[in-house]
């Protein structure tokens, strides 16, 4: 292993310039607002040498996407000039700022992916401690690593115990869906349960309102009872007369909300879904929705995002919403669109929500009627 | 290379681009035709595969040419987020920069296509890569960033579940990016300096994967021809300010051809439009329902018009009538638009079979046929006697080998 050590730290002049220079990068914001700063900026920083890796790893800590971006482009042209040059990467301090958790997940990953870059082997000896990362791209690699060891107990020893143990360590960790359903085919097959419903966190208890017109598809901005008076004990006037909440459970695994269900295969419709989800305490979280219809979203009465697309697919986290958890009931409220189109691959007219944390770890509701928290 | 039409130099050139370069989406007019002579024909792999290397990620986005330096995009990671940008040496493929970046808006698209859907385009100086998260990367032709974009941070709602595809034009000094959906849908002009909006126009709000065609003026002026599912918008590239509409619908996959001043569309069939010199004004020279294209879009070489169709077959038409000439059966189906170079054709099938059609032939000829054995949805590449064509793996040049 090469281990690169004494990098020489730039002195204070070369500091506060790379400071500045950071600065401005951070400072870009939506529409190119600062790209011309920023691009001077990042001319100055790709001069700088490998040294100034973690600085840059670092200036991403807080910073916007955009700056993020930027940033790594300046780390991308310093590393690859240094290596082109036969020289080298300052292995340990990228590796000290890669276990430091509290940086950012995206930089980490990125010096990761320098070290690997540099000394495979020394990238190999770090995987273990990631089981547990809030960078969702470092746990995936612990994730691998262990469903190796699993399938190396199951291949080489017949060791099923052992597998079952390294497997359901590694769904435990899992964050990604291919890697998620791999483990849980695996565990099915060994013949262990699984309960993907808990483990993403999807909620499966909901009152729905429905059917609502959108006819020519202006049930999307339309305004039905159910965004004006969402209680439960209301009723509304409905495309068919009047409507009331009645209680929804879906069985699916991955908490498919299916409303052609309660209502039939219809078209030209719009329907609501409520529930209410309790927090142990405010929090940050995200609502990741997958759905296929038009379809907007309410958190405590507060219009959270919205979108008028239909049939262009759907998949699990397909959107990813931050929002602020209260700590008590907090009540979500979903709309869902069907249009006119009569096509086989239209006659969804479903959703599936989850709430998460920010590197897609379920979060629970506290509330005990909740099915999916009842099976714990 | 002998250039047979001297019009493309001249035109090249203004952008600081050399003779044999392939600026962006199907060539330096955008009209998927090349001066290029002496590409070979009778392909065998053993003598015409100069070299072929991996690609880091996935991608359908076509590769550009600048003098010896190929520029192609791709997408890897998990998650398709990882956007790629890549310069290898023509000569043998050997990557001269790699640069990555994280994906800023959606990386969801139908699993045919890809995140690395939409071709760059470069004037010669600054290469210009966007991505179907609707992200877009200024970088001089040495790898260094110069500015970024992240259009769906943006504008929250401009995105398509299905994947973008839309390829970046330069009209009039401007860079135009079609950002075309069912929700948010818009295009805008950017400052090349910076990458700030000049303008920005509502566009219908249609999922949209066709790239604009730009039409030169008499008096040196470029518009810009937009297709959607409402027809041509010819836009003004400074402003975006509407100049005409053909309103009479065009499809969203295929894209037009411009060629001698005559837009062929695809709409109702194939629909030619006469466009006034000074790009002011239009009228429907002939519509022709034979000429129907499928996902390819048509081509038009000398006085005859080229589409594909969605069974593979080839017709040709008659440019001044739209008459069906001939048709030709080949093995479809096809994802990629064909080029034309040295009055042959060449179309890629989506299982990696290059076709060779001679155009000599009175009613086409297949001439040529190669195997690169892996799913191939782009339009290549011609430049100074090759092909460049790449897959979701790897990137080829095909050329006669005695030219490296």
């Amino acid at each position: 292993m090469v281990v690169a050590l004494g990098f020489t730290p730039f002195g204070q002049a070369a500091a506060n310039e790379l400071d500045k220079s950071v600065a401005a990068l951070r400072a870009v914001g939506g529409e190119g607002q600062g790209n011309t700063a920023a691009g001077r900026a990042l001319q100055r920083l790709a001069k700088g040498g490998a040294g100034t890796l973690p600085a840059l790893l670092a200036g991403m800590d807080g910073a916007n996407p955009f700056a993020a971006n930027y940033l790594r482009g300046a780390v991308e042209v310093i590393a690859g000039n240094t290596l082109a040059k036969g020289g080298e990467l300052p292995l340990v301090e990228l590796g000290e700022f890669l276990l430091n958790r509290s940086h950012d997940a995206k930089p980490r990953a990125l010096a990761f992916e320098l070290i690997r870059r540099v000394d495979a082997e020394a990238a190999e000896q770090l995987i273990p401690g990631l089981l547990g990362d809030p960078s969702v791209d470092l746990r995936r690699e612990a994730v691998a690593r262990l469903l190796g060891q699993a399938e190396g107990f199951l291949a080489n020893a017949g060791n099923k115990p052992a597998a079952v143990l390294l497997y359901r360590q590694a769904l435990d960790a899992a964050r990604d869906l291919d890697q998620i359903k791999s483990i849980s085919g695996a565990l099915r097959e060994l013949g262990r349960k699984v309960n993907l419903t808990r483990h993403f966190g999807f909620l499966v208890d909901w009152q729905m309102a429905g059917p609502f017109h959108n006819k020519d598809r202006a049930g999307f901005e339309s305004v039905f009872g159910p965004e004006k008076n969402a209680d439960l004990s209301a009723s509304y006037d409905g495309m068919d007369g009047k409507v009331k909440w009645q209680g929804y459970s879906t069985g699916d695994e991955y908490g498919m909300v299916d409303f052609n269900k309660p209502y039939g295969d219809l078209k030209e419709v719009t329907g609501y879904a409520q529930t209410e989800f309790v927090s142990s305490i405010d929090r940050p979280a995200e609502l990741r929705l997958g759905c296929k219809n038009a379809w907007k979203i309410w958190l405590n009465g507060e219009l959270i995002f919205g979108r008028d697309e239909y049939h262009r697919g759907m998949r699990i986290d397909q959107y990813k919403l931050p929002v602020q958890l209260k700590k008590g009931g907090n009540t979500i409220l979903v709309k869902a669109c069907q249009n006119e189109q009569v096509e086989d691959w239209t006659v969804q007219w479903q959703f599936q929500l989850r709430v998460c944390d920010a590197t897609g770890t379920g979060i629970h509701s506290g509330r005990k009627m909740n099915r999916e928290v009842a099976a714990q | 290379m002998k250039k047979i039409i001297v019009t493309f130099t001249f035109a090249a050139l203004a952008y600081g681009l050399a003779a044999g370069d392939w600026p962006g989406f199907r060539g330096p007019l955008g009209n998927g035709v090349s001066d290029e002579v002496g590409l070979p024909v009778a392909l065998d792999a053993k003598k015409h595969i100069a070299w072929r290397i991996d690609l880091p990620g996935r991608g359908l986005s076509s590769p550009l040419v600048v003098g010896d330096r190929v520029f192609v995009t791709s997408s890897g990671g998990t998650r398709q987020d990882r956007l790629q940008i890549l310069c290898l040496n023509a000569a043998d493929g050997s990557v001269i920069w790699q640069r990555q970046f994280w994906a800023m808006g959606s990386t969801m698209c139908h699993n045919k296509t890809s995140i690395a859907g939409p071709t760059p385009v470069t004037d010669g100086r600054r290469l210009f890569a966007i991505f179907s998260s609707n992200d877009l990367f200024c970088l001089d032709l040495d790898g260094n960033l110069q500015w970024l974009r992240g259009m769906t941070l943006d504008y929250p709602n401009a995105r398509n579940s299905l994947g973008m595809a839309s390829s970046l034009v330069l009209a009039g000094g401007v860079l135009v990016a079609q950002v075309e959906n069912d929700s948010e849908s818009f295009t805008a002009g950017l400052d090349k300096q910076n990458g700030m909006n000049l303008w920005r126009v509502d566009r219908p709000k249609s999922a949209n994967w066709t790239t604009a065609t730009v039409q030169k003026t008499v008096s040196g002026g470029e518009i810009l021809l937009l297709q959607s599912g409402r027809g041509i918008h010819a836009v003004k590239p400074k402003n975006g300010e509407v100049v005409w509409h053909y309103a009479d619908g065009a499809s969203t996959i295929p894209s037009s051809a411009l060629a001698d001043g005559v837009l062929y569309v695809p709409s109702h069939g194939l629909t030619a439009l006469e466009l006034a010199a000074d790009g002011r004004s239009f009228k429907q020279k002939w519509r022709s329902s034979r000429l129907r294209p499928g996902t390819a879009s048509p081509l038009v070489h000398r006085d005859r018009i080229y589409s594909l169709n969605s069974a593979g077959v080839l017709t040709c038409g008659d440019v001044d009538s739209g008459k069906r000439l001939w048709q030709l059966r080949l093995d479809g189906p096809f994802g990629g638009s064909p080029v034309v170079a040295d009055n042959h054709l060449y179309v890629f099938n989506e299982e990696g079979m290059v076709q060779v059609v001679d155009l000599s032939s009175p009613e086409g000829r297949i001439a040529g046929e190669m195997d690169l054995g892996e799913m191939i949805q782009c339009s290549p590449a011609v430049s100074n006697g090759a092909l460049y064509v790449r897959s979701n793996r790897r990137i080829w040049k095909i050329a006669r080998k005695t030219q490296l």
